[in-house]
């Protein structure tokens, strides 16, 4: 009798734990159909209004872009020079090894509100206007840790011997990196880049330290919270979910026929 | 291949040949280029700004000053001024940290071993709630984090259901409670404590438990002696990946809570900083957090710390 209470006991609080995380996302796209007006607050009726006419606050949409071209610049350098550090961290030793372990695990360690204020207190000493800027080089400082971690766990588990055989075939290091190691590093590079994205296009607390008045989505509707958040933020929310499931679900097929593809070949 | 090139040159040099020892060292030096632009940038951009961090958390307000205007000081009394004032606070937020990473670990243990032990020859299913795993992700921390106090408002379905139900007094919250604010801390960092114990419990052989089960170990032992030592790393880095980002946080105190139970460290940093402008009383109190977010850590990592962690 145990056994069984047992058995279906963690299938049950999973499955109620699922449900939990997926709670708030649901009521933000039910709402994203909300015939609201201008406070989101309780339900009006249904309507496609928002969703044809998602800039139909106009801030939201400027907030948006902003957002956008941050995680994408903030990814693109934290991406460049992670992979770099990651790489140069496993394969090569070099002095002050021990110094530059400790310069990656801290800022991992040190929560956002404090990263944000020192990044302030460091603006304010330079003298620095804050916007674009500076809040593009506090992301890179936090996504950075992140991107080193992920490809470092990456390039620690590549298997040495497809380097040596790429060598044994009198391939130059520099052909063996392209053609070899970095394909290989290459799914765990595009997750760092991607989680780096999430997390600069989410981030509050950071930014709202550096930011200045340069607006971002997350400020947008921190600051529009008090007040009612425009429906039109749940249409930006939602779409961005879905586009983001869209990629994740691609990228799970597309490895999936990759490999079925291999299994048949062998 | 092995050979260390960081012991002091010459020591080493006679055992290997010239061409060696070149090609070893223009190795190193190629690692050097390659970390050098990512360190500096740390160095730059977080070790310096806590360096200036700590040296604005001594600055002074010279008598007849404007707002904002300090001078460089080594006033150590800033300290104990903030500290008298808003331990409450510190400790409020290191005890809704735990409590909701307690609670993380509680929801977040039977996740990770669904997906990763009950449904491991279940592809599509395992990958359709992998997927439901990172999916907050994707969406806004702070429109979640809204929908949530919607949610639980007071003219909201759950309030008025559980007032139906008398398990919630006539006239009480959900919202502008401790509990709403540890809940929302609980909901918001619940994949960080999910995703890296269903990495360790993906990794774990099936086969430990079915021989446990042979050795007459009844499921509550077999769990207790086996699965749970094994996905120690994965709890040991969740546990921490839940607790700092919590402990700081102040987005969930400030729409959830907003009251004066359930201010937190981050609201009172950001209030010093913006709204009452001391910068020396806002940096004091960065600076009390981060170490004493490290020193937990330090001393959580030697308590129950694992070599696997990094």
């Amino acid at each position: 009798m145990r056994h069984k209470i047992g058995r279906w006991i963690i299938p049950a609080i999973g499955g109620l734990a699922f449900i939990y995380l997926l709670v708030p996302i649901a009521y933000i796209f039910i709402y994203s159909f909300n015939d609201a007006g201008r406070t989101n607050l309780e339900w009006r009726g249904f309507t496609w209004g928002n969703w044809l006419n998602p800039c139909g606050a106009p801030a939201v949409c400027q907030a948006l872009g902003n957002s956008l071209q941050i995680g994408v610049v903030a990814t693109v350098i934290a991406t460049a020079l992670g992979t770099c550090v990651a790489l140069g961290l496993v394969r090569y030793k070099f002095r002050f090894r021990n110094v530059s372990d400790l310069l990656i695990i801290l800022p991992l360690a040190t929560p956002e509100v404090v990263l944000g204020a020192a990044l302030l207190a460091q603006f304010l000493n330079l003298g620095w206007e804050l916007g674009f800027t500076t809040i593009v080089i506090s992301h890179v400082v936090f996504c950075m840790a992140f991107v080193i971690v992920t490809v470092r766990a990456r390039v620690s588990a590549l298997d040495p011997t497809l380097e040596e055989a790429a060598a044994d075939l009198y391939a130059n290091p520099r052909t063996t990196f392209w053609k070899v190691t970095f394909p290989l590093l290459l799914p765990g590079i595009i997750a760092a880049a991607l989680l780096s994205f999430a997390m600069s296009f989410d981030d509050f607390i950071i930014t709202n330290f550096n930011s200045g008045n340069y607006e971002t989505f997350p400020k947008f509707i921190y600051v529009a919270a008090t007040r009612g958040i425009p429906a039109q933020a749940n249409v930006i929310g939602s779409a961005m979910f879905i586009l983001a499931l869209l990629v994740v679900v691609i990228g799970q097929v597309l490895s999936y026929r990759k490999r079925r593809a291999v299994e048949k070949a062998q | 291949m092995s050979t260390p090139v960081m012991t002091k040159r010459g020591k080493i040099a006679d055992l290997r040949s010239k061409e060696e020892i070149k090609a070893e060292r223009k190795k190193g030096r190629t690692g050097l280029y390659l970390v050098l632009p990512g360190i500096i940038g740390l160095l730059l951009f977080f070790a310096l700004p806590v360096l200036v961090l700590l040296s604005m958390s001594l600055y002074t307000r010279p008598p007849g000053a404007e707002i904002g205007e300090f001078v460089p000081s080594f006033q150590i009394s800033n300290y104990a001024t903030v500290l008298s004032a808003y331990w409450p606070e510190l400790l409020r937020s290191f005890w809704f940290a735990l409590i909701a990473t307690v609670l993380a670990l509680l929801i977040g243990y039977p996740m990770a071993y669904l997906v990763a032990v009950r449904l491991r020859n279940h592809g599509l299913l395992k990958g359709i709630l992998l997927v439901l795993l990172i999916a907050p992700f994707f969406s806004s921390f702070i429109l979640r984090t809204q929908a949530w106090k919607q949610i639980l408002a007071d003219e909201g379905f759950v309030a008025q259901s559980l007032k139906a139900l008398a398990l919630l007094p006539p006239d009480g919250h959900l919202t502008a409670t401790p509990f709403a604010v540890v809940a929302g801390l609980t909901y918001n960092f619940l994949p960080f404590m999910v995703l890296p114990i269903y990495a360790n419990l993906d990794r774990l052989d099936t086969r430990l438990l079915e021989a446990s089960g042979d050795l007459y170990a009844s499921p509550a032992t077999t769990f207790r002696k086996v699965t749970l030592p094994l996905s120690a790393p994965g709890v040991f880095a969740g546990t921490l990946l839940t607790f700092i980002p919590a402990a700081g946080d102040y987005i969930n105190a400030a729409l959830l809570g907003n009251n004066r139970n359930t201010t937190m460290i981050g609201q009172v940093i950001d209030s010093r900083f913006f709204r009452v402008i001391d910068y020396p009383g806002a940096a004091a109190l960065s600076f009390v957090l981060m170490l004493s977010i490290l020193i937990l850590v330090i001393i959580y990592i030697r308590r129950f710390g694992t070599k696997e962690l990094m």
